[in-house]
């Protein structure tokens, strides 16, 4: 833990992990209010379902970017594994709403989906990479893993992005730019992590 | 000129269109009542607001409520109709002349999109085929190419690449001389919203909604099966006949069920009607055809 908490620092240090959790579920309250007052547009759930989505993939990235921003001076690091908990709640909930409000318990749809469709299963490849990540997301299981395993298993994290990005890109008609924003992100902040000068 | 909606209407039609307008109404609050009773949805048009609200006109950017934002800028008056290829009376027509003593009716038509998702639409139109008749329709003439408006200073869609600009469509000779066929040109008896595709646009009810061209200039009559816009992106996922079918998928997607937009959160999703609930009318159309080819 000393090896740990000697490798904190930076002026973020004081500021407790709950307030991370507040600002990570503000966008949520935000969508919760206008979802209640009709401001969500005609088509709420879908609205809901891609707000939700884009969420998810902003808080992965947001994860992604902690370590190159260590590297520039700016440590995060001790609110990564929040933010990485917020991006899996925002991804729990978009597939909560897919299972629910759009395809609405229809499960003979919703295995063909998962089956057939290669963006559903890039999806849901993206969501089971990230289970074992949130659940090894607590001090206990860094203890019993080491730190050193622990740190192989949360590099999932890249193809859970990696997973979540495409299934975006995939799912849409045209050439829009939106999705291909999000590859960018990723693609730089992979170059930034691998490419860029080591610690 | 500027045309209004009482200039190209018969004072009666225009008013029992009003009436009907009441109906409706009422009939609508009377649904929404018996909804929650039984799960059964009912074919009740949606709300002006959700049918301009919520479009796909890529001329006007990616978002559904794009066009809505964006559409405002749009010149449509003056507006000409270039009508040409395999027709007696080739010609640059002004929309008053397109619309000149052509009948209009409201058509309360159900609209499917490729997305998955549905609305009723309250149109007012008259059938393609009308148009067709009075220039003059050629024997060689095979199939009817339609092309939108090409004006990137007025349309920010068109100035990325989202698609490749302007947008074309087309039917089969005997897809638009049918009487379900029509061009629109308003909306809940009013004049047709730019966003909508004013102030003229196709509408073919048993068809994936991209067919329904928008804000067209040009209307081509020819031998020849003419390139459309998403068939010529991806030919997998977009064929040319479009016919809605819950039997043949997307490539990425299933067709079999829709969400009905306008009835908020828990609106049921209903199954897919063969043909969108017109088969009784167009399936003949269709004799013979493999539609999983022709798709």
């Amino acid at each position: 833990m000393t090896a740990l908490a000697a490798r904190l620092g930076g002026e973020l240090r004081r500021v407790p992990i709950w307030v991370i959790w507040a600002l990570g579920l503000l966008p949520l309250a935000w969508l919760i209010v206008r979802a209640g007052a009709g401001g969500l547009g005609v088509d709420p759930v879908k609205a809901l379902e891609h707000q939700l989505g884009k969420l998810g993939l902003q808080f992965l990235l947001l994860g992604l970017a902690i370590t190159p921003l260590r590297r520039l001076g700016l440590n995060l690091i001790r609110f990564r594994r929040a933010v990485g908990l917020i991006a899996f709640t925002y991804v729990l909930l978009h597939v909560a709403v897919w299972v629910f409000l759009d395809l609405q318990l229809r499960w003979s749809e919703i295995a063909a989906d998962l089956t057939k469709r290669p963006y559903i299963i890039l999806g849901m490849m993206g969501l089971t990479m990230l289970i074992p990540l949130a659940a090894t997301s607590n001090d206990l299981s860094v203890r019993k893993m080491g730190a050193q395993r622990w740190r192989v298993l949360h590099r999932l994290t890249y193809g859970a992005a990696l997973a979540g990005i495409l299934h975006y890109v995939w799912l849409v008609k045209g050439w829009p730019a939106e999705p291909f924003i999000y590859l960018a992100v990723f693609g730089g902040l992979m170059a930034l992590r691998f490419l860029g000068p080591r610690r | 000129m500027r045309l209004t909606w009482s200039d190209v209407t018969p004072k009666a039609l225009f008013m029992s269109r009003r009436q009907w307008m009441t109906g409706a109404a009422s009939i609508a609050a009377l649904a929404a009542a018996s909804r929650a009773a039984q799960a059964a949805v009912e074919d009740v048009p949606n709300s002006f607001e959700d049918i301009t609200r919520y479009n796909n006109f890529y001329e006007f950017g990616y978002d559904k409520e794009d066009p809505y934002r964006n559409a405002g800028q749009l010149t449509i008056d003056p507006w000409a109709v270039v009508i040409d290829g395999l027709v007696e009376q080739p010609g640059t027509y002004d929309l008053a002349d397109v619309l000149a003593g052509q009948p209009t009716e409201e058509r309360i038509y159900r609209l499917r999109c490729v997305e998955g998702w549905s609305m009723v639409i309250p149109w007012l139109g008259f059938e393609l085929g009308h148009l067709l008749r009075r220039v003059g329709v050629q024997p060689a003439a095979k199939f009817v190419a339609f092309e939108t408006l090409l004006r990137p200073a007025e349309m920010p869609g068109q100035r990325t690449g989202l698609l490749d600009w302007p947008y074309r469509e087309g039917l089969r000779i005997d897809e638009a001389m049918h009487p379900l066929t029509i061009l629109a040109s308003g909306l809940y008896g009013e004049e047709l919203p730019r966003q909508n595709g004013a102030p003229l646009r196709l509408v073919v009810p048993w068809k994936y909604g991209f067919k329904s061209i928008k804000s067209i200039v040009r209307i081509t009559l020819t031998e020849e099966m003419p390139p459309t816009t998403w068939n010529m992106m991806q030919p997998r996922e977009y064929g040319f006949y479009a016919n809605v079918n819950p039997k043949v998928d997307h490539p990425r997607w299933s067709q079999a069920s829709e969400r009905r937009i306008g009835a908020g959160f828990f609106a049921p999703r209903i199954p897919t009607q063969m043909f969108n609930g017109y088969a009784e009318e167009v399936a003949d159309l269709y004799a013979g055809m493999d539609l999983r080819v022709n798709y």
